[in-house]
């Protein structure tokens, strides 16, 4: 506002001399100033920083010198680096594909559902609604041992040995993601349900009277046109996979990562690197690895919109 | 809207079993995926002695966890904590994403382009790789363990703008014209004239952006160091790891932080619905 009351003061012969076309131009750099310096200051600049901090030694208490390639080099060669890249596609690889195909099948069936459909649409939508941070110790508490976890509780009812879950180096990763596959269908279902809802009803009209079946029909007019919304949301579930911390890091505080790392994701690995071993060149270099893999998903992302 | 009207002219004339048993089905899935916040809350109504009764109704509930926890007065600091951050950040997405998504879409400029694909670029860069050149920014000026520093990552963003951008593109240029006849500056015309009837991607932008602060943990995490600027999840975190095995308490704790959300939501469950499918599709 200020900026107005002072042009207006300083300018009045020239602000009234000036076409319509001018002032419209001043109007539009004069609203866009703040946000121009914000993104330069806040976005750019550490863009190019982060970079620049990938190829140095730079840690709390030394400055930052320039090392070149060292710090990639050191990563590439870290079998943890490996371990934790493995776990962060088995969350992609796994989350993704199961999240889904159980929001799309929710969504399909929801969708033809007239009687209390906001009811059961909300109960579906709620956990999305959640702090991860704090559903993830819901989730620890569940996979307790008896008689504190309820799972294991229901388990041992029907007669089934308990599970160690989180303590076991396989069953801690899919116990992980479940919370998150759990939090995240309430949205992708909403976003299914207004991908059905754009398809034209005369499409469907026409097809039952060729005398297709329903099978068919999903085959040869809903998938199809649905493509779209499920390239948006594969892209946007694979995303937040490939970024998992708040679940990781909560369902495990005394030794995040779980037992023998088999849970940590490449941002857990970033923030030990970062805020445990104050290694925040070698840490960087991680967030540029991060950038590059989410690079690639958006320009195949790019590639699969425009082939359609 | 109109082809989910027209479905049911469709499907009335008989009401077929497998209709039923999908309902049934669909209800139960919907039963299960609430079932975690039912035994969160019930647990958060047991005293020491109920917990390992895995009822889901309490036998003798109890408000003295809360009081408990509330009564300590820490988590009534990572409440409000949260709270200021998360409505002063959506007030700057709301005003500045919208003031610059207008200003792309309806003003005519050389540069309106270039600046449009650079704002947009920032959506490929993920916030982790921002984060420490942040934490180095926030430490040189001093921003560490403040509310500030907690929020000025997130003051404006590139979704946003997108979306807004696509909103006020839809605005028909007569009626900022003829404001512009009546005399009206800009920024009138801007504020009193097209935000309005874009409210319902405003909205959208505010729920997004307030659910979103309200449930961050990885920034806040690292910024704060003291537990008085700790926000909700953040608080939660620390507190949980504090009371160890004692799950009424962090199951109340989990409470107080999901609660809020999920009452607003019971209020204005029609509008986040649709914010929600307006960002997905737009956006």
């Amino acid at each position: 506002m200020s900026t107005i009351t002072h042009r207006e003061a300083a300018g009045g012969g020239l602000w009234s001399r000036m076409s319509l076309g001018q002032k419209q131009v001043i109007w539009a750099w004069g609203f866009l100033a703040v946000p121009i310096l914000f993104y330069v200051v806040i976005r750019f600049w550490p863009t190019f920083q982060a970079f620049y901090l990938s190829v140095t030694d730079w840690t709390i208490t030394k400055p930052a010198s320039f090392v070149g390639l060292e710090n990639y080099k050191r990563l590439l060669e870290d079998p943890l680096f490996w371990q934790v890249f493995r776990n962060t596609f088995l969350y992609l690889i796994l989350g993704t594909p199961i999240s889904l195909l159980i929001s799309f099948v929710v969504a399909y069936y929801l969708d033809r559902v007239r009687f209390m459909h906001s009811f059961i649409r909300a109960l579906y939508f709620l956990p999305f609604l959640t702090t991860a941070a704090a559903m993830a110790w819901v989730w620890r508490w569940f996979y307790q041992p008896v008689p504190i976890g309820v799972i294991n509780d229901i388990l041992s009812s029907f007669g089934i040995p308990q599970q160690p879950f989180l303590r076991s180096t396989s069953q801690a990763l899919p116990a992980v993601l479940a919370p998150a596959v759990w939090a995240g269908l309430g949205f992708q279902i909403i976003i299914f349900l207004a991908g059905l809802r754009a398809i034209p009803v005369t499409y469907y009209e026409a097809a039952r009277i060729d005398g297709l079946s329903e099978g068919a029909i999903l085959r040869k007019i809903t998938l199809p046109l649905l493509k779209p919304t499920l390239v948006f949301l594969v892209v946007f579930s694979s995303i937040g996979f490939l970024r998992i911390f708040d679940q990781v890091y909560n369902i495990n505080t005394n030794d995040p990562g779980g037992p023998l790392n088999s849970t940590k994701p490449l941002v857990l690995m970033i923030y030990q690197t970062a805020f445990s071993s104050y290694e925040m060149g070698y840490a960087a270099a991680q967030t540029v690895v991060l950038f590059m893999i989410l690079l690639v998903i958006s320009l195949v992302q790019l590639r699969l919109m425009r082939d359609r | 809207m109109k082809a989910a009207a027209s479905i049911p002219v469709l499907a009335m004339p008989k009401v077929r079993p497998g209709r039923i048993i999908a309902w049934t089905l669909l209800f139960i899935g919907g039963i299960i995926m609430v079932t975690p916040l039912l035994f969160m809350l019930s647990t958060s109504l047991k005293d020491a002695s109920q917990v390992y009764d895995l009822r889901v109704i309490p036998e003798a509930p109890t408000l003295d966890n809360y009081i408990e926890i509330l009564g300590d007065g820490r988590f009534t600091r990572w409440l409000i904590n949260s709270t200021i951050v998360a409505v002063i950040v959506t007030l700057s997405n709301v005003f500045f994403d919208s003031l610059v998504g207008y200003t792309l879409a309806k003003f005519r400029f050389r540069g309106r382009y270039i600046v449009f694909i650079a704002i947009l670029s920032t959506l490929m860069i993920p916030t982790e790789m921002l984060v420490l050149p942040w934490y180095l920014m926030a430490s040189q000026f001093g921003w560490l363990d403040s509310y500030w520093g907690i929020m000025f990552p997130g003051m404006m963003t590139a979704f946003g703008t997108f979306l807004m951008k696509q909103f006020f593109e839809g605005v028909p240029d007569d009626f900022l014209e003829a404001a512009r006849i009546d005399g009206l500056n800009e920024f009138t015309i801007w504020w009193k004239i097209a935000m309005p009837l874009v409210t319902p991607a405003l909205s959208a932008l505010a729920i997004f952006t307030f659910l979103g602060n309200w449930t961050a943990f990885f920034w806040p995490l690292i910024v704060t160091t003291s537990a008085e600027l700790y926000t909700l999840p953040v608080g939660l975190s620390s507190f949980a790891v504090e009371q160890s095995i004692q799950w009424e308490k962090i199951m109340t704790g989990a409470s107080i932080a999901t609660l809020p959300t999920l009452i607003i939501f019971l209020f204005l469950q029609r509008y986040i619905v649709r914010g929600v499918m307006l960002a997905g599709l737009k956006g």
